[in-house]
Order: C-alpha cells, then structure tokens, then sequence
C-alpha cells in the first residue's frame, strides 16, 4: 500500500525555484474506486466533505462494474483555460503553472467548455474548480494510482 | 449536521422532511436512530407486507466523513421472522443520502401500481415503473442510470422477481455487488408496489474545525490502509474463513451434517483469487476494497463462444450455495450467486432452505411429484438454479413454502431438526461452537454479526473460556455493536474504530461523547430493539435450537445442549431478564 502521509497544500509552488510538478495518473488500471482522492482534494483545499468541490474525478461508466475513469488537469503547455477565461481568473505563470483566482471568477462556465478532458468544473456556488497540483490526492490514494512528476 | 428525516407516503404521493434534532441528539443516528422510527411508525402487530407498515434507511453523523464510514441501516418488520428486520449495505447509498441531505428515509403507503422513487435533494417524484417490474435487479440498474440525472453521486437501489413476487428472503440490491439482504425487505419493496430508489444530492458538508478534522482523519486512514487489522479483507477478502474454518472443523457442509468439506479448497478464496478473481473495487469513501469480483467464462459453443459474467463473492454465499449444498468447483458455486443475484434473492436463506430441502428429499420427506420433477441433490447445480427460479415463480404449494423460509416449510413437511434457522432467521455459515449459536439466538437480528459469537468460538479454541466468560463477550458485543452500526461504519473497520478513535471523529465534528455516554447509548439502543422484538411476539425462552447443531462436530467439538441453555440462563440473568 502506499505511503499515506498527508499531502500538504503546497500553492507556493510557483515561487519556488524548483521546476513545476504535475499530477499524474501513473496506473489507472489499479483504481479500485474509492473515492479517498476526491475526498482528499475537497477536504485538504476547502475544508469540505465534498465531491463537487474536488478538482479530480473518478467517473464509474454503468457502474463499479465498469472501469472507472479518473480525469484530472493535464497542466497544459498552452492552456485552453486560461485563454477561455474571459476575467483573468485562470492566468498562465512564468514556470507554466495555471493559477486560479476564485474572486475573480464569475462563474461563465467558458473554462468548462474549453478544457475537452473534462478537467474543470463549476461547484455549487458557480466557482471553478481547478487543480492546482498539490499531491493532496496523491497521498491519499491507496493503490499508488496517482503521482505528482515534474514537469520540464 | 443534517439531523432531516424525509417521510414518503406511497399511497397519497406526499413526501416532506421534518427536523429532528431531539432524535439525533439522544440516539446518534443509524441504528439507533431507525429503532426509534421504526417502534413509532409501525403499529404494534402490523402485517409486515401491508401499507402501513414502514421502511426506513439510516445513516450516522460520520457517514461520508470518515474512511469506511460507509453503510446504511435498512429497518422494517421482517416478513421472514415477523420480527425485528434489520439489515446492511455498503456501496454509494450513505454518499448518496448524505449529499441529498436526508439522515433517515421513512416509508410508507403502497403505490397503485409499480413504482421507483426518485430523490435528488428535496425534490421527491414517485414515477411509474410499470415497464421495469418483471426486469431483473442488474438490467433495472442500467436502465435507471440512463433515465436519472446524478451521474458519478447517485446511488440506485432495486428489486428483482424475488421481492415483486414477495418470496420472504428477498433482498434489494444495492448499486452493483451490494445488498440489504436479509430479513425479506425486498418482499416489503415488493408489498408496497416499489420497484426501486434512486438517490442523488448536491449538498456538500462544511466542517466546523477543519484543521482538528484532518488531524483525525489522517489518523484513521493511515490505521485503515497501514495496520494488518485491514489486510485479510483487501487480500483474499472474507472468503479467506474457507479454507480457515474447513480446517478448524466449522464449516458447514452439507447442511450442518459435517463441518469439513473434503472439496474446500476448490471453492477457497486463494482459488477464487487466483483463477476467477479480476477487480476489486470500494464502496465510497473506504479505501480497502473488499469487494471481490470474480469473472465467470462459460463456453456455449465448442469454438471459443463465451458468455463472461462478473460476480461478486464473499464467504457467506460460498458457505451457503457452496459447501452446505455440496458444492465442488468455484464455477458451480458462482453460478448459484449469480442467479441469487438475477432473482434478487438473500444468498444465505436460500442456500439454507436448498439445503433443507436436499436433506429432506433424500429421506423422502418430499417427493418428486412437489418438486415438480426437480432433482434436489448435493451438488447439481443445474437443479439448484431451476429449484431457485421455481422459488419466486412459486408454481405449486411446495415452492410456495420454500419461498417462506425454511421454518415454514418444515413446519409443513417435517425435518424441523435440521431446518437451520435461528430465532426464524436461516443461520450462517459458523459451526465454530455454542457462542455461534448462542449469539444468533440472542443477536437482535439473529445474524452472525450481531455479536460475533463465531469469533468468541474460535478464541475459545486456542484458549479456555468459561461459558460465563462468552456470555459476557456477547453482551459486550452486542452492546458496543449498537453504538458502530449508529455511526454507521464498516464492520471490517469496526478494530481501528476503537472507542478514543470514535469519540476523535465524532468531536472533530462537533459532537461530543464520552465512553461513559457511549457505552450506556449502546445498551439501551439495544433494549429498545428488544423492546421492538418482544412487542412483535419474539420470546428468547420459546426459541428453538435445531437438533443438528449438537449431532455435528464443531470446532470446539460436540457442543452439549446443557451448555448453551446454561449460557441462554446466564444471559437472561445478566440482561436482568430472569
Ligand atoms: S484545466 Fe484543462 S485546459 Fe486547463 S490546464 Fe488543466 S487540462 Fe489544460
Ligand atoms: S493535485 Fe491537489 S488540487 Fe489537484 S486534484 Fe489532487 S488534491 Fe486536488
Ligand atoms: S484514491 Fe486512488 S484508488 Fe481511490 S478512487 Fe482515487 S485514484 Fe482510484
């Protein structure tokens, strides 16, 4: 099993020196569907008990009979969200980092539509949710499903 | 906190939701919580079929919160026992309850004509089903999730022909894999004209202390994936107890006549593992992964055609369509649970009643005309999976009886001594010694995992204890039981959920408890389902113990019957019952 230490929220990244990290989907064929990643996004990032509020997600097609799907931010090179965002909110750092600035976010859904994988999503409040590459989920993964690599 | 119970009235199509906080406050939520709904909203005596008689789902105040948090408690009258019904299921129900912002579900009335409800949040519609009643439990779940919003959230609950056609062990499937299963609420289901239930919410749960919650919840998770206390059900899962209690001489076999199976190891959980198993997947929420699915190849022609069929396998099934009919390949056994599946029929009750009736029909107690030319014999299958459909067509008074349960239909046709069922309940698959027995005499829903009686047996193996001494743990047991199925956790979790980690989690939310306060809750939350049970007419001094149970060798080797009434006395005596 993996090591389950608790991932700490680390959105500072982009001031660091070192180069910028990623989630990853390292063995999708191992997830066994639990849940505990999304558990661990909404809780670690917004202090909630909440599927709507986490920025990855694990869709079970007709079922937990079905392989599940676990769809998460790709870290786009020229990220189609951020040119979508019609209010600055998603901006493109010099490291390449997208950040998301939740005041400035109106809630016009164009990030939804512009990121094909499905990676952003709107929560209750019509706030986007966007991964910020954290490795909470990560470390909260049972089956070492996820990784945070970094990115050249 | 939700502390909101939403009420259903099948016959006028009203719903509404009602704040209990009084309710909570005092009895926690799960099981706790439904006892007392359940003793105010069935009317003493109450036919368990008809309208008036209530069903109601629980969840607990850590349900969605905390790793393998994850059942729900389904409460009702038993049309098997007549009785206290009460069971479990895993999979997205609780998630699903939670988001939709409902702690306890009641429901009453009977629809005109068939029927699913579906709930997202507030919003309640009851919508005809009359397209899907006749369709079994696999096929209405595709269908449902086409129909209904909530994908990825939603939880899906539903009948087959089993519980449309009120046979008494009926269960209700439970998203895929999962189930209510004992006790016949899917024949209340079927009473009541409910085909099924689709769940879905929005709501999400704010934490007052977030940073004291994670603090808690690290914790918990590192002991429910790091400890060993995790690993047989992530490994092997529970069919790990095959091979186990074959060689402690406590696996029933062939309906209680031996407890070794000299073909154990065919329908193991390391051959399952290793020939059929493919996936294991969570309920929501618990990062274990019990739950075994097993990929079943038949051949249907001799040019590589084949049908694959996924089933999922735990040690009950196993024991009851497996060994105890005489099972002896893991293809056969998982056949068996898959039309236990396709009928939604409990797995354990039926497997019990096949039993009985092999036994009888080898002593000619039933003949071939009744069976209607069906072979009851140990290990044919194909005659098994015919017995099982005529069981819910019920095409003659015979499969009219079996589909009662098996105190029923040995009352009618003899064979009561190994009719195996206790307090009416077909028993489970421990022959381990008289605390097995005991416990699901006394257990409030006689069930296995009322006390754990199988597991008090088996300590007892490798060291002495007294039948004072198991007396005692069964109270225990079935005490502090009452305060984790108010939670309402995983069973398999129930060794990390240790009293301080209860009290953590429960205060990293904002409700405070003391071990004092919980012990006390879990002792009365037990009286007042025995309160439930003896108002309904159930007497532990009138319950009968079938003989076979003291002719079988068990683990602990022939149990005399003087011990378990000794043990029954001292029970009585020690509940203040005397
Ligand atoms: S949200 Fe979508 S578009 Fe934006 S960076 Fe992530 S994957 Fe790319
Ligand atoms: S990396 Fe962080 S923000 Fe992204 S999905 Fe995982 S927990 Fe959520
Ligand atoms: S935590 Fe890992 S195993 Fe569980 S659902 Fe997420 S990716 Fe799958």
């Amino acid at each position: 099993m993996a090591g389950a230490v608790a991932g700490k929220p680390n959105v500072e990244v982009a001031k660091k020196p070192r180069k910028r990290r990623r989630l990853k989907v390292a063995h999708p064929e191992r997830c066994i569907g639990c849940l505990s990643c999304m558990f661990a996004c909404s809780r670690i990032n917004t202090g909630r008990a909440s599927l709507e509020r986490s920025a990855i997600r694990i869709k079970t097609q007709g079922g937990i009979e079905g392989d599940p799907i676990i769809v998460v931010c790709h870290a786009c090179e020229d990220p189609a969200c951020v040119r979508a965002c019609p209010k600055g909110a998603l901006s493109r750092k010099e490291d390449g980092s997208v950040v998301f600035e939740k005041d400035l976010c109106d809630g016009c859904g164009k990030c939804v539509d512009a990121c094909l994988i499905g990676a952003i999503s709107l929560d209750s409040e019509g706030k986007a949710v966007k991964c910020k590459h954290c490795g909470a989920c990560v470390a909260f993964c049972p089956h070492d499903v996820l990784k945070l690599i970094e990115v050249d | 906190m939700l502390r909101r119970v939403l009420y259903i009235d099948l016959t006028s199509g009203e719903s509404w939701v009602e704040e209990k906080h009084d309710l909570f406050e005092e009895w926690l939520g799960g099981t706790g919580v439904a006892t007392q709904l359940l003793l105010k909203e069935a009317p003493p005596g109450v036919d368990p079929m008809s309208p008036d008689a209530p069903i109601i789902f629980s969840i607990g105040p850590l349900s969605t919160m905390f790793p393998a948090m994850t059942k729900t408690v389904a409460q009702f009258k038993s049309p098997l026992t007549g009785e206290l019904g009460e069971c479990y299921a895993g999979g997205r129900l609780a998630m699903a309850m939670r988001f939709a912002g409902h702690e306890s579900i009641v429901i009453k009335g009977r629809a005109e004509r068939p029927c699913y409800i579906s709930i997202e949040n507030d919003r309640v519609k009851i919508r005809d089903a009359t397209s899907i009643w006749g369709i079994g439990a696999a096929r209405v779940g595709v269908i449902l999730r086409d129909v209904e919003k909530g994908v990825g959230r939603r939880s899906i609950i539903r009948i087959g022909p089993a519980g449309e056609r009120l046979v008494r062990y009926a269960s209700v499937i439970v998203d895929t894999y999962r189930h209510f299963g004992r006790l016949g609420l899917g024949a209340v289901f079927g009473s009541k004209n409910l085909k099924a239930i689709v769940i879905s919410g929005t709501e999400d749960v704010a934490i007052p202390d977030s940073k004291r919650y994670r603090e808690v919840y690290n914790r918990i998770y590192r002991m429910v994936v790091q400890t060993d206390a995790m690993e047989k059900y992530h490994d092997l899962g529970t069919p790990i107890n095959v091979n186990v209690l074959n060689q402690l001489k406590g696996l029933p076999t062939r309906n209680f006549q031996s407890t070794s199976f000299a073909e154990a190891e065919n329908i193991s959980g390391e051959r399952l593992a290793e020939e059929f198993l493919f996936r294991r997947v969570s309920c929501a929420h618990c990062p274990i992964g019990c739950i075994h699915i097993a990929m079943l190849k038949t051949a249907f022609t001799p040019h590589h055609e084949f049908e694959v069929r996924r089933v999922s396998y735990d040690y009950e099934p196993i024991y009851s369509l497996g060994s105890n009919l005489g099972v002896t390949t893991a293809e056969g056994v998982l056949e068996l649970i898959d039309t236990c599946e396709r009928l939604g029929l409990d797995a354990m009750s039926t497997g019990v009643v096949l039993s009985w009736a092999t036994e009888a029909y080898e002593k000619d107690l039933i003949t071939p005309q009744e069976t209607l030319g069906v072979p009851f014999q140990w290990n044919n299958v194909k005659g098994y999976i015919k017995a099982m459909e005529n069981i819910v067509a019920a095409p003659n008074e015979f499969y009219a009886a079996l589909a009662r349960g098996v105190e029923f239909a040995a009352s009618r046709y003899g064979g009561m001594d190994f009719a195996m069922a206790l307090g009416g309940n077909e028993v489970s698959g421990y022959h381990t010694g008289p605390a097995s027995i005991v416990g699901q005499l006394v257990g409030v829903r006689h069930s296995h995992l009322d006390n754990a009686g199988y597991s008090i047996d088996q300590t007892a193996a490798k060291k002495q204890l007294d039948p004072s001494s198991m007396v005692d743990q069964i109270i225990r047991e079935d005490d502090s039981r009452s305060v984790f199925n108010s939670l309402v956790g995983c069973l398999f979790a129930r060794g990390v959920y240790t009293d301080e980690n209860i009290i953590d989690a429960l205060g990293s939310i904002g409700i405070t408890k003391s071990r004092e306060e919980l012990s006390e809750l879990g002792r009365r939350i037990f009286l007042e389902k025995y309160r439930f049970k003896t108002r309904e007419g159930f007497d532990l001094s009138k319950a009968r113990i079938p003989r076979r149970f003291f002719e079988t060798v068990s683990t602990l080797g022939r149990i005399d019957p003087e011990t378990v009434e000794r043990m029954i006395a001292l029970y009585k005596e020690r509940r203040g019952w005397a």
